[in-house]
């Protein structure tokens, strides 16, 4: 294949991956414990005319839809992100601790500081997972090899177990942060305040503005960093522009919508099966393809439990773990 | 294997603490008694008021502590011998979340928190062990990767225990996390037989393991040349921690980071040549009855779960492991 065709082919997967997309976000607006034919929401979301269904689709479904759309995309570019700075292909947000963080700074700033508006929070989620990541990495930097999966594997496992023993002493100790955490940590796209939509999303777009400029950096730094330096990179900005370009992300995802795992592990490894190497492309691909993965996962959710539903979270938690596993079990992974 | 002189004292030493602990541990309460006078109590002398708080009231709870303690320490040191990474203890790999799973759930069915949700708690521990290894076997498993995909397992459970305490009502949930953070608050003797009965058999199918374990320290190859059935092996070293660790789960929760830490500073007290089962276990002990008693008297208002006290020493412990496991 040519280099022209090759870009045209994935300029049209792009094209079809965004198909795939709306169709989710449509299905997304249909399915509920009421169902709408697509006419009935095509009507509703054109002409609102003020009668139960309007109030349905602009009241419930859009905005649960849009926290999926936002979300979804900067899970996805994070956990891209993550994969193609550490060239590490087991990193996840919810993995490698970055969640963790931003939960254990949410809960310390409901609890102690009384802080309750998102506006508020979010803040600490930043800080949280900032301070998450950069641990973790630098735990798993150290000694021979730099920061092999492995290494980044266990530190983020350990970083976690250990942030989580400290979340849920903050739990034990008071009654009603515990009872709004419960609700919050099992990560849900709905029952959200659609005003925090438009609160997160300046955060969101600048780590994507971010992401896509290091994106070309990133294929150089995938040669090897002595390469990287030749071909006149610098390496240092890269990943400080990365790192908070995954903290932006990711602590907005979490601060929103709870800590989702597995959708920054899972698309990033769709899109390169898509679309090859590129960091440029499976940024784009992730960014498309996470969105339609958790609003599937969503809608997914509504309909093996109807009425009732299961939150996204523990239903993408059942799709990438099993995912999670057979990675590790096709791979050769070296012992530390 | 002889034990060696500064093996024999540590462990001597370690048990003479563990038992002043466990009768400070029942010094504590409305009623007031001395060191001296539960000691005395405890081989069945003094007045009868004091025998039956010391024997009816306040030696179960001790005795879990005590137990557990042994149980998550010798459990600990089996699985971080086995994966050769100080990290690989049962929090971090699924046994421990596989039991809270399993455990919640029966609470939430209404069950409480008696025997039901012990027995539970045990088949969860078992459950989702069993099915680590099974993902992980490939022509055998090693250690790192029961490790790997023992961490998604317990992603997975986490997820579905988060599900279960969202679906419970307030008051279940409080009793919940009481019960995930680790707690030896209001233990009878009911919860004493099961797991006596899990420490006197699978302590010495440890130390009988303990030759195994330490060719496989020194990795597959070396365990093979010195004769060691290294497949059968894991699974009898793994079958036997995650029996000590499900039965100490189902009487106290997972009191978190005893079975991570124990078997670390026994490596540091005795510096051994193979793993330092008794040594383990008896950390374990001293580190459970010293946390709890702090736990109950840091407070002036009311006892913390155990837990809490383990997880908040244990945090930077765990950092510094991490740090340096990796130098």
């Amino acid at each position: 294949m040519t280099w022209g065709s090759a870009l045209t082919s994935r300029r049209i997967g792009l094209l079809l991956a965004l198909a795939g997309l709306a169709a989710c976000a449509l299905l997304s607006i249909m399915v509920g414990s009421r169902w709408l034919g697509v006419g009935a929401v095509l009507d509703a979301l054109l002409h609102p005319a003020g009668d139960q269904t309007e109030a349905i689709v602009w009241g419930l479904r859009v905005p649960r839809t849009g926290f999926g759309l936002a979300v979804g995309a900067a899970l996805g570019m994070a956990g891209a992100l993550m994969q193609g700075l550490t060239r590490n292909p087991l990193a996840d947000p919810g993995l490698l601790g970055v969640s963790a963080g931003a939960s254990l700074a949410v809960v310390l700033a409901t609890g102690f500081l009384g802080v309750t508006s998102l506006s508020g929070y979010i803040w600490f989620a930043f800080a949280g997972a900032a301070v998450a990541a950069v641990v973790v990495f630098l735990l798993a930097a150290r000694g021979v090899g730099g920061a092999t999966p492995t290494k980044l594997a266990l530190a983020g496992a350990g970083v976690t177990a250990m942030i989580g023993s400290l979340t849920t002493s903050v739990l034990l100790a008071d009654a009603a942060t515990l009872d709004r955490y419960r609700f919050w940590s099992v990560g849900a796209l709905s029952g959200q305040d659609p005003a925090t939509l438009l609160q997160v999303l300046p955060f969101l777009a600048v780590g994507a503005l971010l992401a896509a400029m290091i994106s070309p950096g990133m294929n150089a730094l995938s040669l090897g960093e002595d390469a990287a330096r030749g071909l006149g990179q610098r390496i240092g900005l890269i990943r400080v522009a990365g790192v908070v370009a995954i903290t932006l992300l990711a602590g907005a995802g979490v601060a929103v919508c709870g800590p989702i795992a597995f959708v920054g592990l899972v698309v990033p490894h769709l899109a390169r099966a898509i679309c090859g190497p590129d960091h440029r492309w499976v940024l784009a691909y992730s960014a498309v393809l996470a969105p339609a993965l958790l609003l599937a996962a969503d809608v997914l959710g509504r309909l093996v439990a109807h009425p009732d539903e299961l939150h996204v979270g523990i239903v993408v938690a059942a799709l990438g773990a099993p995912f999670f596993i057979a990675f590790v079990r096709r791979s050769r992974v070296a012992e530390l | 294997m002889t034990a060696r002189p500064r093996t024999i004292v540590a462990c001597f030493l370690l048990g003479a603490s563990a038992f002043l602990l466990l009768c400070l541990e029942i010094t504590i309460g409305d009623f007031p008694l001395t060191v001296p006078e539960v000691a005395a109590g405890l081989f069945g002398s003094g007045d009868p008021a004091a025998l039956l708080v010391i024997n009816e009231i306040r030696l179960p709870r001790a005795l879990v502590g005590l137990l557990i303690g042994i149980a998550f320490g010798v459990g600990g040191l089996l699985f971080q011998a086995l994966a050769r990474n100080p990290l690989a203890s049962p929090d971090v790999i699924g046994v421990t979340d596989g039991a809270n799973t399993f455990a919640v759930a029966t609470l939430l069915a209404g069950a409480g928190t008696g025997l039901g949700m012990s027995t539970m708690a045990v088949l969860g521990g078992f459950t989702v062990s069993a099915i680590v290894v099974g993902l992980s076997w490939k022509q055998g498993t090693t250690g790192i990767r029961i490790v790997l995909v023992g961490i998604g397992m317990a992603a997975l459970c986490g997820s579905i225990t988060d599900y279960l305490l969202l679906k419970s009502g307030a008051f279940q949930a409080q009793q919940a996390v009481v019960w995930l953070t680790g707690s030896l608050s209001g233990r009878t003797w009911g919860s004493v037989p099961a797991l006596a009965v899990a420490v006197a058999l699978l302590v010495p199918a440890a130390l009988a393991l303990g030759k195994w374990l330490a060719g496989l320290e020194l990795g597959e190859d070396t365990a093979r040349g010195l004769g060691v059935p290294v497949q059968g092996a894991r699974l009898a070293i793994m079958a036997v921690g995650v029996g000590l660790v499900s039965f100490a789960t189902a009487a106290a929760g997972p009191v978190a980071f005893v079975a991570l830490l124990a078997p670390q500073i026994a490596r540091r007290l005795v510096h051994p040549s193979v793993p330092p089962l008794m040594t383990s276990g008896l950390v374990g002990a001293v580190v459970v009855l010293a946390a709890d008693l702090v736990a109950r008297t840091l407070l002036s208002s009311g006892e913390l779960p155990v837990g809490v006290v383990t997880g908040v020493v244990g945090a930077p412990v765990l950092l510094w492991l991490l740090a340096r496991s990796f130098r």
